[in-house]
This record gives C-alpha cells, sequence and structure tokens, in this order.
C-alpha cells in the first residue's frame, strides 16, 4: 500500500448526555490511499455519519472526540488550531451532505455561494472568482450556467442543487471528499448521474472519495475499497473484489444478502434479525454477537473480548473471532 | 424549460417591495410616514412660521387661516411646530433603535450562535437588565446622565436591549442548526464569518418585524419622558414637551393639546400599520 492520504487510528467520538454516553463512533481505524474511492456502509445510526464530521473535526457538542489519532496528508488533524482547521477544510478535505437544498445557504446566488471560498481561500479576486464559479457549474453539468449563477437555492431541483454542492466543495481542489449519502434524498434516476459525475469530478481532480452509504449497490458501482461500520466500529475493511467476494465478517454477509440482486427473483429479501445495540451501554464483547449466526459456532469469546482485526486476505481485514478459529 | 429557468429571478427586496405596495396597511402606514418624512426634509419650507417666533398677542388663538392649528401659550404657531417636531421624532425612532437593536443584535448572535460561555455571560447580563422593571432602568440612566433628550434616548434604547437581544439569539440558535451552515463550516468559515455572514442574514426577517413592532413603543416612551420633563427640554418643538405646558389650557384652548397629541398618535399609528404589513409580508408561513 503506497503512503496513505488519510490515516485514522482509534478514533472514538462520545455524546455526553444527561441520559449516558453515546458511543456514536468507538475505536475506528481506517486508511485511505491518494485518489482511492471507499466506501463507507453500515445500517442508520451505526456512526457513519458522526465518524465523517469527525474527520473534518466538525462535531459540535455534546459530541467529542475521545480519542484516536487522524492523520492527514502528513499532517496531525487532531493537534490543528482553528486557523489550521480552516485551511484543512475546503483545501484539505471537502464535504457534501444528505440534503443538498438545505446545505446551500438560501439567501445567497448560487454563483456567489461557489465563489466566496475561492475568495477566501484561494485569494481570487470577485472577477475571477465569479468566472471561475461559471466554469464550476458547467464542468458539474449545470446547463446555462452564466444564468444559473445568479439562482438562489429554492429555485434548483435536488439534482441540480446537489451538483452545485459538487461544485462549491470541489472548488478548491481537495485532496479528499467526504460525501455523507450525497443521493440519498434524489430520485432514483438523478442518482445514478450524481454518482457518475462524483466520480468523474474526483478522477479528474485526483480526489480522494468517501462515500457513506447505507446502499451496498451504489459502493460495488463506485468504489475501489470498502470499509463496513457496525455500532461505531469499522467492523471488515477491504477491496470491493474481496469483500464481494469474500465477505469474512458475519454482518457483512448479512448486508450482501439483504441486497436485492437484479434477475435472481426471491419472495423476501433476507433480513438480519433484531437491531443495532444500544451504543450508551458498555459492550463487552462483540457488538454483534447477539444477531449473530456464526456466533454459536466459536461460543463465549464473542460475548466476552472485542475483536481485533484479523487478516482475511491480502488488503483485508475484519474483526471477528471465526477468523481467528480457522 | 431552460426558457424560464433562465431569466434572471427578480431579487428578494424587489418581491418584498411588490407585496407591501399592494398591502392596504402598508399603503396607508407608508402614506403617514412620506408625510413625516417629507415634513422633516423640507420644513423649512412647508412650515407657515418660525416654530420659535413668539407672539404674546396672539396667545391661545384658535385654528385660523393664519394659524392652522391655532397657537400655544405663547402664541407660537402649532401647525409649523408640528411640522419640525417631526425631525425630533424620527431622530428618537432612530437613535434609539439603532441603539436597541446594534446591541440587541450583537449580544444576541455572539449568544446564540457563539461559544457556549458567552452565552451564560450574555443571558444572565440581560436578565438582570430584564429583572429591572423598564421604567425604573430608564429613570436611572436618567438619573446618572441628567435629563436631556439625548439621555431619554439612550435610556430607552437600553431598555429595549434585552428583548432584541432574545428574539436574535432564539432566530440564531434556530438557523445555526441549519445544514447550510454545518456546510459552511465545513467549507472552512471561520466563527465570526459564519456568525455575521451566513447566521445574520438569515435573521434578518424576524429582526425587521420585531423592530417594526418595537420602534413605535420606543417612540411613544421617549415621548412620554419628554411629557415627564425628563426629555427634550422646553421650548424645543418636540411632541411630548409641547403637551407639558398645553396640558394646563385643556379646558380653554384644546387645540395645544390635541395638535401634538394626535401627531403623536397618527405617527405611531403609521409605524403600528406599516409593521403589521412587514409581518404580513415577510412571515415564512405566509410566504
Amino acid at each position: 500500500m503506497p503512503e496513505p492520504l488519510l490515516s485514522v487510528r482509534g478514533l472514538a467520538t462520545h455524546f455526553v448526555t444527561r441520559r449516558g454516553t453515546l458511543r456514536a463512533v468507538d475505536g475506528v481505524d481506517l486508511d485511505l490511499a491518494p485518489g482511492e474511492v471507499l466506501g463507507l456502509v453500515g445500517e442508520s445510526g451505526c456512526g457513519k455519519t458522526v465518524l465523517a464530521l469527525s474527520l473534518m473535526r466538525l462535531v459540535e457538542p455534546p459530541g467529542r472526540i475521545v480519542a484516536g489519532r487522524i492523520a492527514f496528508d502528513g499532517s496531525d488533524v487532531m493537534a490543528m488550531d482553528d486557523k489550521a482547521l480552516s485551511r484543512l477544510r475546503g483545501r484539505g478535505m471537502g464535504m457534501i451532505f444528505q440534503q443538498p437544498r438545505t446545505s446551500l445557504d438560501p439567501l445567497i446566488r448560487i454563483g456567489n455561494q461557489i465563489s466566496e471560498p475561492l475568495m477566501q481561500h484561494a485569494g481570487m479576486s470577485r472577477a475571477a472568482a465569479a468566472r471561475e464559479a461559471i466554469a464550476l457549474l458547467e464542468a458539474v453539468g449545470i446547463p446555462a450556467a452564466q444564468a444559473r449563477a445568479k439562482s438562489y437555492p429554492h429555485e434548483l431541483s435536488g439534482g441540480q442543487a446537489q451538483r452545485v454542492m459538487i461544485a462549491i466543495a470541489l472548488s478548491l481542489k481537495p485532496r479528499l471528499l467526504i460525501a455523507d449519502e450525497p443521493t440519498t434524498s434524489l430520485d432514483v434516476t438523478v442518482q445514478a448521474q450524481i454518482l457518475a459525475l462524483l466520480r468523474e469530478r474526483c478522477q479528474a481532480l485526483g480526489t480522494a472519495l468517501i462515500l457513506v452509504t447505507h446502499d451496498i449497490g451504489v459502493v460495488a458501482q463506485l468504489a475501489d475499497g470498502v470499509a463496513v461500520m457496525y455500532a461505531g466500529r469499522v467492523v471488515e475493511q477491504g477491496s470491493v473484489a474481496a469483500i464481494f467476494a469474500r465477505p469474512a465478517h458475519p454482518y457483512t454477509q448479512g448486508l450482501l444478502q439483504s441486497a436485492p440482486v437484479l434477475g435472481a427473483r426471491r419472495d423476501r429479501l433476507n433480513a438480519i434479525e433484531g437491531n443495532i445495540p444500544d451504543l450508551s451501554q458498555p459492550i463487552a464483547g462483540c457488538a454483534f454477537a447477539p444477531r449473530c449466526e456464526a456466533r454459536a459456532a466459536i461460543g463465549q469469546r464473542c460475548d466476552t473480548d472485542p475483536p481485533v482485526p484479523l487478516p482475511a486476505g491480502q488488503d483485508h481485514m475484519a474483526r471477528c473471532w471465526r477468523l481467528a478459529a480457522a | 424549460m431552460s426558457g424560464t429557468l433562465a431569466a434572471a429571478p427578480p431579487s428578494r427586496l424587489a418581491w418584498v417591495m411588490d407585496r407591501l405596495w399592494h398591502h392596504r396597511s402598508a399603503q396607508l402606514g407608508g402614506a403617514i410616514l412620506a408625510v413625516i418624512l417629507l415634513s422633516a426634509a423640507f420644513a423649512e419650507f412647508i412650515a407657515p412660521h418660525d416654530p420659535m417666533a413668539i407672539d404674546t398677542l396672539r396667545r391661545l388663538s384658535p385654528p385660523s387661516a393664519t394659524h392652522w392649528l391655532g397657537t400655544d401659550e405663547v402664541g407660537r404657531d402649532l401647525a409649523s411646530r408640528l411640522i419640525f417636531g417631526t425631525r425630533y421624532f424620527l431622530m428618537i425612532c432612530l437613535v434609539t433603535t439603532v441603539i436597541a437593536a446594534g446591541a440587541g443584535t450583537v449580544l444576541g448572535l455572539i449568544s446564540g450562535a457563539g461559544p457556549l460561555v458567552a452565552d451564560a455571560v450574555i443571558m444572565r447580563f440581560v436578565d438582570v437588565l430584564l429583572a429591572f422593571p423598564t421604567i425604573l432602568l430608564v429613570l436611572a440612566v436618567i438619573a446618572i446622565l441628567g435629563p436631556s433628550l439625548l439621555t431619554a434616548m439612550v435610556a430607552v434604547g437600553i431598555g429595549n436591549i434585552p428583548g432584541y437581544a432574545r428574539l436574535i439569539r432564539s432566530a440564531a440558535l434556530t438557523v445555526r442548526r441549519e445544514e447550510y451552515v454545518e456546510a459552511a463550516r465545513a467549507l472552512g468559515a471561520s466563527e465570526l464569518r459564519i456568525i455575521f455572514g451566513t447566521v445574520l442574514p438569515n435573521i434578518v426577517s424576524p429582526l425587521i418585524v420585531y423592530t417594526s413592532y418595537a420602534m413605535p413603543l420606543a417612540a411613544l416612551a421617549a415621548a412620554a419622558l419628554s411629557f415627564l420633563g425628563l426629555g427634550a427640554q422646553p421650548p424645543a418643538p418636540e411632541w411630548g414637551a409641547m403637551l407639558v405646558n398645553a396640558r394646563s389650557f385643556l379646558f380653554t384652548a384644546w387645540w395645544a393639546v390635541a395638535a401634538p397629541g394626535l401627531a403623536i398618535f397618527a405617527a405611531i399609528l403609521g409605524l403600528n400599520l406599516l409593521g403589521n404589513a412587514l409581518r404580513d409580508v415577510l412571515d415564512p408561513r405566509d410566504a
């Protein structure tokens, strides 16, 4: 593996509330190569979004990063002061959100929303930034960009708004783009277009992409690597080929089986029984154990020891004691 | 589709003005305010007499062709005094609002969108201001600074800070949770830039609406202070101060009281009507 662009070790983000401490992210390790597309998958509430926000240190109280190291592009993100963080956000990492229309300031014309960071971070003049904004709008496939730059966000469709968000997030040519469920709120027909656009723009700029999603099909289509999250941890990480061909963690296996397959007619989709555990309670062993079908074969260890990352193939690891037994 | 989309949209300001133009109470309120503004701007040309000229031979003369609204107890022309009084009225509106809205907005923004420590400190300060009855607070400020029109305006302005601060804080608390604030932060915008560049513009509507309701009350309070002798001092043609001496002649020369009294009434009514219209036009639930 080449020198990673992003390296996360033992990252933990907790929310301290009156009803207890919620361990939204609890010991995440993650590596990302420059230009790599990583799919971060997991069901709702498993900590995907909090992890994404933590990477940019955007978690707000009562949430707090309580432990861990984040190395990005050779610098220590956890040690950054406000000024360095401001440089990191936008220039180093960009982010796009689930709801594109509410992610745009409703009072500012979209052209100005694109040129604002260009003036602030890249030191462009107003005129140059305005020209660049129109070029960026064209690059993300907005027709009649010159005229559309004068539009307000409420005049855009969801797909167009997400295109604008992509233009803004990539305007400073960041080395990493974090897309938090970028297509969840969009029409199915538009989803594919936006994903293709994301991939095309990131490739053109050499930007690495972390695609947060619960749609495993999207990951298969777009990503190089996959990280599967469960209950605040990355339980399996590897290349798309490896994980889709030989999923090592029972949770990943369940996820793959629960996705519909075109052409293979089944009366019912498979579901993983049970719910995600209560993250405000400490978990002694493996968080997935209560729902795990393989647990019976492994035994006691699942309830007492949290699984450590174990190799499941080349560049492929999973946190499951089954791998230790094999 | 591209034809309609390509047309540049009208600005929000133009849209608001257009709706105001067709709003019944905005028309009436706007007309009253326009009369006040024109009177203030061209008082020297409109006023038939010198507002300060004393004519003891024509004391308390009833309305006539020469003195449209009659004269006061030293023979000064009431119409001219009302016309020049518009300047005091506008100045009071402006100064009290600038003090109250300015300080209240800054405090409310920092409190609602800034660090938690600042919120705690500012809100305790506002609580202290609120714990005093406003009139006591105003009288205390005047007792310290001495009675004058400026003091009265400052005092009323300070008395109105808590209302603005509370309003802006709650609006800022709502806006700061919006995704576009998070998005701005993800683009590396500084905290100050987010507070004043993103949050502030998005709470202008409630600010305008609140101002339209607080400003007439502040003007009324300042007039009341002048009436009590704690604001504008005679012989200034300030409407509240004009009432002071005239009230002794209520039964013999009613016009001396009616003129400034009705002027205050009309001006406040105009502001309120305009404020109501603004509320209708700017309320997002109604749009």
